[in-house]
């Protein structure tokens, strides 16, 4: 049993297929990110996949505020993703609010509303930080189980519901 | 070797189980590593379809409530097993005596798995996975009458529907145009472009596949990996005929696969997705010409004999 973890644990590091989602960004870090997919950089040999659906991927790479349109949208993405899953939140943005915090339109920082495991920060950061950013979140994620993921988006739905009251 | 001997080693050996999923994990590898390398990039690792596979092995899967769930997680399954099926019945070495008529069962169960991935799209109450379903529905309609009508060309040559006799059978005109046909159905039927409308990735999120996960979704990946392995094998089992050493002929069969991939894969990295109407207007176009040669030379070969 130990044996079969260790082998999904080692292939869950080395096989990390990504979602991309704007929650409101202004697109610098949207072409960023794209742009580190590219042949250019070829992420492919670390095994990372853009994938198209959310059920299909491992980790969620996040951009912007956090619009208050986006709330429920992102709320409903970080949900369809299976365990384990791990998320990077992309850019200044998503971290602190950046240029729009304190606006009555943004509902971020991101942290409040799904548990961030890798912050890329820069106002756009370069696909290089971006690619660094996804490999500590698939190193993060091979080290995390079913179980333990599903304990950690608890906790952090509880702290949520406990920060809102 | 008698009969049941024969089919359990083809199931469970070679061409089957034990070989089929590590060469097509291999194959889906050379796929991706051919057209990296077709874009000036390194690519994958050797072990990355392994590593996918593991990976969702490991992974949770969506829950859908009642029949519908149940059957979320038979069809993948039934398209591994149907498509392990269709490898076992591959005229390749050993060769043994087959039965009257396998040709049809072989052109049966290469359908199914489409089939069921059309069906699976509809189970699983996605949107993407209704338009997905639907896109594969109609692309597989315009490319079974090809398909069909190819093997049934190539059945006519040989003047038997029994695989065995088909692949020792000597070449004619019409078996050449049979090939030919198979060839221009295998992109549609494994969703490659130019006809990848069915999949349509980011198009239309994953088509019928967009609310698979875990390890069904590694069920379904190995599929496609068996599908390259059935439909490159059956090409390499008709086009070569067998020479009687073991050896021989399975790194004949192993070298014809391989070489079609390398192939469908150039074909894959060199040209763009085409509209679902224009890819159906050529099935049925282009295919009429194929069938009408086809039937035309069965026609003047009756007439010499």
């Amino acid at each position: 049993m130990n044996f079969i973890k260790r082998i999904i644990k080692n292939a869950r590091g080395k096989s990390p297929w990504l979602f991309h989602m704007n929650t409101g960004s202004c697109n610098g870090c949207d072409i960023e990110l794209i742009a580190s997919l590219t042949p250019r950089f070829d992420v492919e040999q670390v095994g990372i996949k853009h994938e198209a659906s959310p059920r299909h991927c491992d980790i969620v790479c996040v951009t912007g505020p956090v619009t208050n349109n986006a709330v429920n949208a992102v709320r409903a993405v970080y949900g369809q993703i299976c365990h384990p899953k791990a998320v990077v939140a992309i850019g200044s943005c998503p971290a602190s609010c950046n240029a729009f915090v304190n606006s009555p339109m943004v509902a971020g920082p991101l942290s409040n509303h799904m548990p961030v495991d890798v912050f890329v920060p820069g106002c756009p950061p370069r696909p290089s930080a971006i690619i660094e950013g996804i490999a500590k979140a698939a190193a993060i994620l091979a080290e995390r189980d079913v179980e333990e993921s599903i304990a950690r988006s608890a906790k952090h739905e509880a702290e949520r519901k406990g920060a809102t009251q | 070797m008698s009969l049941f001997n024969y089919s359990l080693f083809h199931l469970l050996v070679f061409p089957g189980l034990v070989f089929a999923v590590p060469a097509a994990w291999f194959f889906m590898w050379v796929e991706r590593k051919s057209i990296a390398m077709m874009q000036q990039r390194i690519g994958p690792p050797f072990m990355q379809p392994y590593y996918d596979f593991m990976k969702l092995m490991g992974k949770q899967s969506p829950v859908l409530p009642g029949f519908a769930g149940k059957m979320m997680k038979a069809w993948p399954a039934l398209a591994v097993m149907t498509l392990l099926a269709s490898l076992a019945l591959l005229p390749t070495a050993p060769h043994g005596i087959g039965f009257a008529g396998d040709l049809i069962l072989l052109a049966t169960l290469l359908e199914l798995p489409s089939i069921f991935s059309i069906i699976a799209g509809f189970t699983s109450k996605s949107l993407f996975g209704e338009v997905g379903s639907a896109r594969e529905a109609v692309l597989g309609v315009a490319n079974s009458i090809l398909f069909l009508t190819a093997l049934v060309m190539i059945a006519l040559s040989a003047h038997t529907f029994r695989l065995s006799e088909i692949a020792t059978a000597a070449p004619t005109p019409m078996r050449v145009l049979g090939i030919i046909a198979i060839l221009a159905c295998i992109p549609a039927k494994l969703r490659l472009n130019p006809f990848s409308t069915a999949n349509a990735e980011q198009e239309i999120y994953a088509g019928a596949l967009t609310e698979y996960a875990g390890p069904d979704l590694a069920f379904w990946e190995l599929a496609h990996g068996l599908e390259w392995m059935a439909l490159t094998g059956l090409v390499a089992c008709i086009a070569i005929p067998p020479s009687g050493n073991l050896v021989l002929d399975i790194c004949s069969f192993v070298l014809t696969s391989f070489l079609l991939v390398l192939v469908f894969a150039a074909i894959s990295a060199g040209t763009a997705r085409l509209t679902l109407n224009y890819s159906v207007r050529l099935y049925c176009t282009w295919g009429l010409v194929l069938i009408v040669l086809g039937f035309s030379s069965a026609l003047l070969m009756r007439i010499k004999i």
